[in-house]
């Protein structure tokens, strides 16, 4: 392959606990940074860049590098939801590309479990006022019932049905009962049953709003972890093999009078990561994709370029999204509906990315060589972000 | 009298449009060259221009999509039972997000495709501002 290799992630971490009570996210974030390059075999001085998406007490662009007592060369904070670490993976290959930094950080922690954050039944329209707060928070819209949305026009349009989305929660499972930290995760969190579910399973669980069901929705969990950046001259001596950044997309979407909500912001962010990595959707083995809920899988299915838009039902009703299918691998790590979802997931896309590609993962596809991370952060159905990594294994 | 959140103010580029509601009107804006402005802004979203002019909607639209909400741990929308939230899309070209009233069961009797009208609800306390809701035609 030809593609250039200009940045690397060299270290990872995933916090352990999804339940962790009495640990700051703050704390979360240390450890995190610290296990991560201790991965990569690399040091606290050596980091000279910092990527943040303003999570954690006191933290920040101002509080983070005085927490953890660096001082980078390199400061960016750029929060843009849950796809904020696709967006910070696609500022490291620029900036470490452009000389700037040589060994950057990007690290997560919450504790929305044990704050009992109601992250998708709270109700939005909290906030001070402002021009969309003033237009929406009258309705009592949740943030599942906006998935939701997007989830009923695209049956509307397309056909869809439950029992074709239900495959996604199907094959994350599998991957999570694989998974003894997922597994941890769903006793931890009180899942009613931590096993493998069927299509049944999903369609007979309650609905939280309509046509979502509750086996569709991500849990709220505890949990962050730490990702490390580097030059190709830095990664020639790391601990493992690197994981190659060969390709990155941004873009964002919104509520557009007389606009398609059954398209993201994927659509404009994945043709640019894809066509800087010089690869095509059909070459890529394992697909991390932010499965907040069913439908947000589903519509990136199609964004990202795995099949037309609107045949994502056909495409994956046969259940080939599991490992051990033949066709493209979904969420191995057991994803954000069945092993880690704190608020915002996207730093567990690259996570499990790595592992794949240096064949470390819990549902390993075998010769897995080529990933791709997309997060969604924000409102599928209304203001959201879609950032798109492209990864290959050395 | 429903008791919904409330939008607030000082908030410069809504104002006018919660003044029309409490006149009845749906109000929305266009830029000089015809283009719809909508949510309320001070500027064109096509052209950045400054110069707008308000209209008032007919209120007759189509539900594009909707969902409904079974579990919503806000006060205010804790103790009701199930309720729709929805994009509505105009006739004049314009899609904003509201609810569906005065259908039996919000599960079974809204459909994606459905003409609604707008009305304006009435809100507990004084000087509140009534909220614009759909209703099935």
């Amino acid at each position: 392959m030809a593609q250039e290799r200009l940045a690397a992630i060299a270290g990872i971490h995933e916090y352990p606990l999804r339940v962790a009570p009495g640990v700051s996210s703050m704390q979360i974030k240390a450890e995190s940074m610290k296990r991560a390059l201790d991965d990569a075999g690399l040091d606290w001085g050596d980091v000279d860049g910092l990527y943040d998406a303003l999570d954690g007490e006191g933290g920040g662009g101002l509080g983070l590098a005085a927490y953890l007592g660096i001082k980078p060369r390199l400061l960016d904070t750029t929060q843009v939801g849950g796809s904020s670490y696709e967006f910070h993976a696609s500022h490291a290959l620029r900036d470490i590309a452009a000389g700037r930094c040589n060994v950057a950080v990007t690290t997560y922690g919450s504790t929305a479990a044990s704050m009992r954050v109601p992250i998708g039944t709270g109700g939005m329209g909290r906030g001070g006022a402002s021009w969309q707060q003033n237009m929406e928070a009258p309705y009592g819209g949740t943030l599942i019932s906006n998935y939701a949305m997007v989830a009923h026009r695209h049956m509307h349009e397309y056909g869809t049905t439950t029992e074709q989305l239900a495959q996604i929660s199907v094959a994350t499972r599998k991957h999570a009962m694989r998974n003894p930290e997922a597994v941890k995760a769903m006793t931890d969190l009180q899942f009613v049953k931590v096993d493998e579910i069927t299509v049944e399973d999903v369609l007979e669980s309650r609905v939280i709003a309509d046509p979502l069901h509750l086996l569709e929705c991500c849990m709220i969990s505890d949990g962050g972890g730490a990702a490390v950046f580097v030059s190709p001259e830095i990664a020639r001596d790391i601990k493992k093999k690197p994981v190659w950044i060969i390709g990155a997309g941004e873009a964002t979407k919104y509520r557009e009078n007389g606009g398609d909500i059954t398209t993201s912001a994927g659509a404009q962010s994945a043709p640019a990561a894809f066509g800087q990595a010089g690869v095509t959707p059909d070459e890529i083995d394992i697909a991390m994709i932010y499965d907040s809920f069913s439908i947000t899988v589903a519509v990136m299915l199609e964004d990202l370029g795995f099949c037309a838009k609107g045949e994502v039902g056909r495409f994956i009703e046969d259940g080939h999204l599991a490992f051990d299918q033949p066709g493209l691998t979904l969420n191995t790590d057991g994803g954000g509906l069945s092993s880690n979802h704190p608020g915002m997931r996207g730093l567990f896309l690259l996570l499990e990315s790595v592992r794949q590609l240096r064949g470390e993962s819990t549902s390993q596809v075998e010769g897995a060589s080529l990933a791709v991370a997309h997060g969604n952060g924000g409102l599928l159905g209304g203001t959201h972000t879609g950032g798109t990594v492209i990864l290959a294994a050395d | 009298m429903a008791n919904r959140p409330q939008p607030s103010f000082p908030e410069p580029d809504t104002q006018h449009f919660w003044d029309g509601c409490k006149a009845g009107e749906l109000r929305y804006q266009t830029d000089p060259d015809g283009n719809v402005v909508f949510y309320p802004r001070g500027h064109s979203t096509v052209t950045g221009g400054r110069e707008l002019s308000w209209n008032v909607s007919s209120g007759l639209g189509t539900v594009y999509t909707y969902s409904v909400v079974r579990q919503n741990r806000m006060p205010g929308f804790q103790e009701l039972g199930a309720y729709a939230v929805a994009y509505i899309d105009l006739d004049e070209g314009f899609r904003m997000m509201s609810t569906i009233v005065g259908v039996d069961d919000p599960t079974q009797d809204i459909h994606i495709g459905q003409r609604v009208q707008v009305e304006f609800e009435e809100q507990q306390g004084d000087d509140a501002y009534p909220i614009p809701v759909f209703r099935p035609v």
